[in-house]
């Protein structure tokens, strides 16, 4: 990526003709970080006030750690290998900078006048977050406990690679006040993992499942299905492999083919083939089939967990529209407006989402100097936040509330149980839940939703 | 493809090229400039000439150096293909609408006026070509020197010796390390029948040879001739909606003068219109006192119908009108239909008034209301040839913002039935079910030239495009040309592409209609979910309907995305079912991961898959996409291709 000019807003890479959104916001570029007012007061006067109030809503914290030891061949995920960054911007130095941020961020929220609030959620994603030593990890998030404070119960998950940890680099996570795990397993099948480019040993997971628990930690595993050559017989070895460790979360994830990946080259050049949509669609039913048998049921369209206890509450947060501040290169931020649209005195946007710069070395350079690494950045209109609110609530089991819908796209509510995409019980009692079809064709009912 | 890399090099080469070195261009100083301003130019001192060649000889670049060379455009707005000023034209690459432009050119210190019409070389456009001959004395007849006489050089000297001009025949490109002077010399002399050593030779890149042509040009084109004292009578060639000026009417003057704030009429009307401006193109349009005997220029007149304005139709004064009109223009007969509908049902109104402004532009367009199942209000339009229609939909949806569908492209058929009633077919939905007796079909006569060792190519491809070869001649050594009777059906689709592929691109074609034979034709239905889509019913030869069943089938089977439900896709004549495809119901469309910074990334995919939506057309319960329609209804596999990439 070529350097990038001060002060300049830097839009997420799109596609070479897709013309700016309206929503992007171009006079916005990173400086102090500063944030629209509206976000924490609504103008004219009115006081801020009611359930909607950011004061009163959840608050979470992401922290991007955008270090793996090698790339893997499907990732498209901001993150660098030790080659790829090439010094500048050093794994030991990261947690310094990441607490410069955390810094930024508390002096952003409380200038534009936003209560302190404490954090509910504490999610260290990647990348490889358990690159780094235990201790950084933990200094981390002490930093965000001194902003901002963490609620009782609060949920602090880190991602983590099979082959990354041992039992006392938990034990000191553990100690820190994490409380979750979430281990990229991915597959349980030898020649799939050989597929994906990963490199841990299958036979480790239930190692490391059982050395977390033993920590005290919850546990998650991610699957991936779909991988190219992988066989339904294969998911079945994998999604079973990962319910006799006893684990109380699955995630598991179609393998998307992302442009630009070393796997989307092998694709074009005819390497690999791609399964079909009809085998995805096989291994999700298989999934939903045998997690629900072993006591895992879904609360999001790609996400298992034994009882409500043991959801991700981080995870809940995005598709819920809570806010939070995405620390370190390339994370994203959301912060909705005091008031909703169609309230007495709503702001000209229902939220914002911004972004960091991308490369770690750029995102340090700018934090030393004092600037915000913020890259852009877009102002939702009210249709745009509509569309994510049911694109977004629709995932959960929890449903959507169909009292957010238009009266035309209420109308599509019928026609969507008729075909037995939605649930026709809570469809009655004004929720809008994803039949098991429904959840597979999650798109089309968004579409009919908010036509 | 064309325009390739030479301008760029062009550009950076160190010694500036020739047109640029000369010492003191022959462009008139100011007093001799002022003996050759419009309207008061004596006709002796007027050249009307246009350049004809063969697709991509070189026309338009030839046209630059000239406008270079007589000091009309500078270099610094100087681009490659001035004239081809459509955007459609500078994608493509090709000139679709002929240009007229007026330039000075002293010869011996005498000025005269130059009128020059640059002109599009592709078969589809033969029409434009004559137009542009009638306002002219004269022809530059530009061969590439790399590639020698081809299938249209021919067809276009034809049309300039029949309007009886004078023929200078240039060779051009010489430049090229390819080119062979001295061989095509030889082969154009013979055709034209003058001494090898007369013909011209250029280079319109590097400009060689160019002022040798112009002071030519001065030498052999005659002066016009007209009667400058009697009544006023112009010839319609061209007119063009502009959306600021309103109508442009563009004219050659043959009698007498017009000049401004005169009224004047439109004889095959008898309409009278205000005159509110009147001028030359140079290249840019300007006003001025007037056009006299021999002149080329424009009218604007302010009419708010489009209709007003019919190319081929003569112009006269109000005051002092002419009595006979000028022979106007033979409109041009389609030989290809297919009907144009509106994406969007409520559209109809506008496409109805894009094509009547677009038809003042493109006299070769003709248009019908027609309805369809499948397809709702629309127009049955026919077309020169398949690149005209895919010109007319692109300039509608580009000039007129408009979306549009096309249909499968047919060619029209006379029905007889057994009582001996006739039903002329322009649309296949129309072929009529009953006994029938016999059908025709219209044939051409094609000529094509090629290297002689592709003459099996050739003839193989022909034999099963149902052609009758009429004969054969060597035209050089290496070189032949064949005569063939094809039907028009098997030519206007993917004929020319699988000649070029069989001759390693060295064949070239040129058709004309001529009469029409009875054939066993039958029609092919396709049916989605047991509906009947009249859009995709063609017209096929019984040898060759089931493949075009399994072909139809087939492309459409992988052109329409997968709905909630089974779609069987079925080919039928009559009742008969001939070929069958069914896409399977869609199981999955949902993104599985949607992180945090996954949510503006699947938002915008969304917004982007409701716009696709809004390009979709519902027949029975199917969506289909427009693209697919386009896809569908088009020869080649890249357009499948294209189609099915958009959707991802
Ligand atoms: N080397 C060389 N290339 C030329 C010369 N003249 C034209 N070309 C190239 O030939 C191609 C066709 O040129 P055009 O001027 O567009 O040809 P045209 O006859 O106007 O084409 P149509 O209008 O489509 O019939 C372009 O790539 C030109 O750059 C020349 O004198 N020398
Ligand atoms: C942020 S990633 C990386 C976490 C960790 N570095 C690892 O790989 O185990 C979190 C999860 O996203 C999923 N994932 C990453 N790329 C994916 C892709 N292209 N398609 C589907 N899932 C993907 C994997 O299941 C992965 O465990
Ligand atoms: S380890 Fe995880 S984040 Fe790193 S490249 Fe592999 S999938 Fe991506
Ligand atoms: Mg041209």
């Amino acid at each position: 990526m070529p350097s990038l000019p001060e002060g300049v807003p830097v839009p997420e890479p799109r596609g070479p003709r897709e013309a700016p959104q309206r929503s992007e916001d171009a006079s916005w570029g990173g400086g102090d970080g500063r944030l629209p007012p509206w976000v924490a007061s609504s103008p004219a006067g009115v006081a801020p006030g009611g359930s909607g109030t950011a004061g009163a809503r959840p608050f979470g914290v992401y922290v991007h750690v955008p270090f793996c030891t090698v790339r893997c061949g499907y990732c498209d995920f901001n993150t660098y290998t030790a080659s790829e960054l090439g010094g500048g911007a050093s794994q030991v130095a990261y947690a310094t900078t990441a607490l410069r941020e955390v810094d930024l961020a508390s002096k952003v929220l409380a200038d534009v006048g936003l209560p302190q609030r404490p954090v509910s959620t504490v999610f260290f994603g990647g990348g490889t977050p358990t690159m780094l030593p235990a201790a950084h990890l933990a200094r981390i998030l002490a930093g965000v406990r001194d902003a901002w404070g963490l609620e009782p119960g609060a949920e602090v998950t880190t991602e983590a690679n099979p082959d990354s940890v041992t039992p006392e680099y938990l034990a000191v996570l553990a100690e820190a006040g994490f409380t979750r795990v979430s281990f990229g397993m991915q597959s349980a099948v030898p020649h799939v993992l050989a597929t994906l480019e990963r490199t841990h040993d299958p036979l480790r997971i239930p190692d490391v499942v059982r050395w977390a628990r033993d920590a005290g930690l919850d546990v998650s595993l991610d699957l991936i299905y779909g991988t190219p050559g992988e066989s339904l017989d294969d998911w079945r070895t994998s999604v079973e492999t990962a319910l006799a460790t006893g684990v109380d979360h699955v995630s598991a994830y179609a393998l998307v083919v992302e442009q630009g990946t070393k796997m989307a080259a092998q694709v074009r050049r005819g390497e690999v083939t791609l399964p079909d949509e009809d085998d995805q669609a096989a291994k999700y039913e298989l999934a939903d089939a045998l997690l629900t048998e072993a006591g895992l049921t879904w609360y999001e369209v790609s996400n298992w967990a034994r009882g409500d206890e043991h959801a991700c509450r981080h995870n809940l947060a995005y598709w819920r529209g809570h806010d939070w501040w995405g620390v370190g290169p390339g994370a994203h931020s959301y912060v909705a407006a005091a008031t909703e649209h169609g309230e007495a005195g709503a702001a000209e946007a229902a939220g914002v989402r911004w972004w960091n710069v991308k490369h770690p070395r750029r995102y340090a350079a700018l934090l030393e100097a004092g600037t915000s690494p913020g890259a852009g950045r877009e102002l939702l209109t009210p249709a745009e936040h509509h569309l994510e609110r049911v694109m977004l609530g629709v995932r959960l089991r929890e449903g959507l509330d169909l009292g957010v819908l238009s009266p035309s796209a209420r109308t599509a509510v019928g026609g969507l149980v008729a075909r037995g995409l939605l649930d026709g019980r809570a469809a009655i009692s004004g929720r809008g839940v994803l039949t098991l079809r429904g959840r597979l064709l999650a798109d089309t009912v968004v579409r009919e939703l908010t036509d | 493809m064309k325009r390739g890399l030479e301008h760029a090099t062009a550009c950076v080469r160190p010694c500036p090229p020739a047109w640029e070195n000369r010492r003191v261009p022959p462009i008139p100083s100011p007093q001799n400039a002022a003996r050759i301003q419009p309207n008061a130019t004596p006709a002796e001192l007027i050249r009307n000439f246009c350049i004809i060649a063969h697709i991509d000889h070189g026309k338009s670049t030839l046209a630059d150096r000239m406008l270079q060379l007589t000091g009309v455009v500078d270099a610094r707005a100087m681009r490659a293909q001035y004239l081809d000023r459509m955007d459609i034209e500078r994608e493509r690459g090709i000139t679709i609408k002929s240009q007229a432009v007026r330039m000075p050119w002293e010869v011996d210190g005498t000025p005269h006026a130059l009128n020059m019409i640059d002109t599009p070389g592709h078969v589809d456009f033969t029409y434009e070509v004559s137009r542009s001959l009638a306002a002219c004395e004269g022809a530059v007849l530009l061969v590439d020197a790399a590639q020698g006489i081809e299938a249209q050089t021919l067809a276009n000297l034809y049309l300039a010796m029949e309007n009886d001009l004078a023929i200078i025949p240039v060779l051009n490109k010489i430049d090229l390390p390819a080119a062979q002077p001295e061989k095509y010399a030889e082969e154009i002399a013979g055709l034209v029948g003058v001494d090898p050593e007369s013909v011209l030779r250029v280079s319109g890149k590097t400009g060689v040879g160019v002022e040798a042509l112009l002071d030519r040009i001065v030498e052999e084109v005659p002066a016009p001739q007209g009667d400058p004292e009697a009544p006023a009578r112009a010839m319609i060639f061209d007119s063009v909606y502009d959306t600021y000026r309103g109508v442009v009417t563009y004219v050659r003057v043959i009698d007498g003068s017009l000049n401004p704030r005169e009224k004047i009429v439109m004889m095959s009307t008898r309409a009278t219109h205000e005159l509110l401006e009147i001028g030359v193109t140079s290249p840019e349009p300007q006003p001025t006192k007037g056009l006299g005997v021999g002149e080329v220029g424009y009218l604007i007149t302010g009419v708010k119908d489009v209709r007003q304005s019919k190319v081929g139709d003569t112009v006269t004064n109000a005051g002092k009108p002419a009595t006979d009109a000028l022979g106007g223009y033979s409109d041009p007969k389609p030989m290809v239909f297919s009907g144009l509908y509106p994406v969007d049902g409520s559209d109809y109104p506008a496409l109805r008034d894009a094509l009547d402004k677009l038809k003042l532009n493109d006299a070769a367009l003709n248009y019908e209301p027609e309805t369809s199942v499948a397809l709702g209000f629309g127009f049955r339009v026919g077309f020169l040839g398949l690149l005209h229609l895919e010109i007319v939909r692109e300039r509608l949806e580009r000039e007129f913002d408009l979306d549009l569908i096309s249909t499968a492209p047919n060619v029209i058929y006379e029905v007889t039935l057994e009582d001996n009633t006739v039903v002329t077919v322009t649309n296949p939905s129309e072929f009529p079910g009953g006994k029938i007796k016999e059908i025709r079909e219209p044939i051409v006569k094609a000529t094509i030239l090629c290297p002689s060792e592709f003459i099996g190519a050739v003839m193989e491809l022909c034999q099963t495009k149902r052609g009758v070869l009429g004969g054969m001649d060597h035209i050089s050594q290496e070189r032949v040309e064949m005569r063939y009777t094809l039907p028009l059906a098997e030519i206007v689709f993917d004929f020319f592409d699988q000649l070029k592929s069989r001759t390693r691109g060295y064949a070239s074609l040129d058709y004309e209609t001529s009469g029409d034979q009875a054939a066993d034709l039958v029609k092919v239905d396709i049916l989605l979910q047991g509906d009947h889509v009249d859009a995709f019913s063609a017209i096929a030869h019984r040898d060759k309907a089931y493949a075009y069943g399994v072909m139809m089938t087939g492309k459409l089977k992988d052109l329409i995305p997968r709905q909630q439900f089974e779609v069987p896709i079925q080919a039928a004549i009559g009742a008969r079912v001939i070929a069958r495809e069914t896409i399977r119901a869609m199981r999955k469309d949902v993104l599985a991961k949607c992180y945090g910074g996954d949510i503006s990334r699947k938002r915008k995919l969304l917004e982007k898959q409701k716009e696709g939506k809004k390009r979709m057309k519902t027949i029975g319960s199917v969506e289909v996409p427009k693209d697919a329609f386009i896809a569908a209804l088009s020869s080649d596999s890249a357009a499948v291709k294209d189609a099915k990439d958009k959707r991802k």
